[in-house]
């Protein structure tokens, strides 16, 4: 489990408030630890993803929803359909 | 030795950082594999394209690169695609929309029992819409050519009506939607499907949107010009051919081919037809002395 401190240092771009912001949403999924939030590889990587988006694909707050609830879908569906690569 | 930042994301040297920001944002947009899944070339690409960025966003180790300090491998970057790594796993489940199941289950359901029938079900997952039914329609040259609509009886009786458009070519499938065998449990009715077979014609033929005809003419009227009369598939039209017309002389009658915007053109070909000569042609051509004698074989050449 990666806890909110060792997550910050890892990922520079990254700001503790909006983190705060994308659980509040249900963007990103977390633990409840004994120092409060902690986070799996499969959350950690779904930070960075948003990241990506943020910083390359120029997604801003609002689309954001969107743009995760897509690609959610396009997931499930692959792993219905078993797709994997 | 990795492949130089520069050329990687296709800046030159003295890119400004603005400019290496926008290749790179272009390329990682276009290679990003959690957005395109199944697509191995596009994460090698990524890779890449990122490391490349780290590089020259650097302003350390750009000037170090620049100064042949490190070459351009640098360091190992974060592999790329992991979340789509973890999301096409049964684990993907924490971020699951939620979909309905029984939707998703029945959809499924279809997918796979008309995989099992076969093509044309696996087009239609529904599974219950009607067959195509295919025919075959002759087509008279000039109906293909102005447009026309034919009468198609079927085998069960009912009688359609096909519009032929203009400019039908042999081969060519028409579709009448909706004609052809009933749905299942109240699925749309499947489709007719006409292929037509365009005739042959003694006089036109098309090529494309243009009716090519050789037209015949005598002597008199390709020497002194006159006007003829000539068929085209609208009808006769009177034509004044040019004076010192020659075998060969090509026509073009714009609009007269097939018909639509724009129409094609009839393009008639001049043929000279002598006929029988009578006493006076023969004396008349034994005592001419052409006025520019010429030699209508100069230039014919047998070599290969």
């Amino acid at each position: 489990m990666i806890t909110m401190h060792v997550l910050l240092t890892e990922l520079p771009g990254l700001q503790p408030d909006e983190l705060r912001g994308w659980l509040a949403a249900g963007h990103i999924r977390a633990e409840r630890g004994p120092d409060g939030p902690v986070f799996t590889e499969f959350d950690a990587e779904r930070i960075r993803l948003i990241l990506d988006l943020r910083e390359i694909f120029e997604v801003n707050e609002a689309a954001l929803p969107l743009v995760l609830s897509l690609l959610d879908q396009m997931y499930e569906l692959r792993r219905r359909l078993g797709l994997t690569s | 030795m990795a492949d130089d930042p520069y050329s990687v994301l296709g800046v030159p040297r003295d890119a400004s950082d603005a400019a290496i920001k926008a290749a790179y944002r272009k390329l990682a947009r276009q290679n990003h594999p959690d957005l395109n899944p199944g697509k191995p070339e596009a994460e090698a690409r990524f890779k890449l394209v990122s490391a490349a960025h780290d590089m020259l966003s650097d302003p350390d180790k750009k000037a170090r690169f620049g100064r042949g300090e490190i070459d351009a491998e640098g360091q190992e970057r974060r592999p790329a695609g992991n979340y789509r790594r973890h999301a096409e796993t049964a684990a993907g489940e924490r971020y699951s929309p939620g979909m309905d199941e029984g939707v998703l289950d029945d959809l499924f359901a279809d997918l796979f029992e008309a995989r099992g029938r076969g093509g044309d079900a696996w087009r239609n997952p529904r599974g219950g819409r009607g067959g195509d039914e295919a025919y075959r329609l002759d087509v008279g040259f000039t109906a293909a050519v102005l447009g026309a609509t034919e009468r198609l009886t079927l085998p069960d009786g009912r009688v359609l009506s096909v519009k032929i458009p203009p400019g039908l070519v042999s081969g060519q499938v028409l579709r009448l939607r909706g004609q052809g065998s009933p749905g299942r449990g109240g699925a749309p009715s499947g489709d007719v499907l006409i292929e037509v077979q365009v005739a042959e014609h003694g006089l036109w033929r098309r090529e494309g949107r243009d009716v090519l005809m050789e037209l015949p003419v005598n002597l008199a009227e390709a020497v002194l010009g006159s006007a003829v009369e000539v068929p085209t598939p609208g009808g006769t039209l009177r034509v004044t051919l040019p004076r010192h017309s020659d075998s060969g002389r090509q026509i073009r009658l714009r609009g007269k081919g097939v018909a639509g915007d724009p129409a094609g053109d009839l393009i008639v070909t001049l043929r000279i037809v002598i006929g029988t000569p009578d006493a006076a042609l023969e004396a008349f051509l034994r005592d001419w002395q052409p006025e520019h004698p010429a030699d209508p074989r100069a230039g014919l050449d047998a070599a290969p």
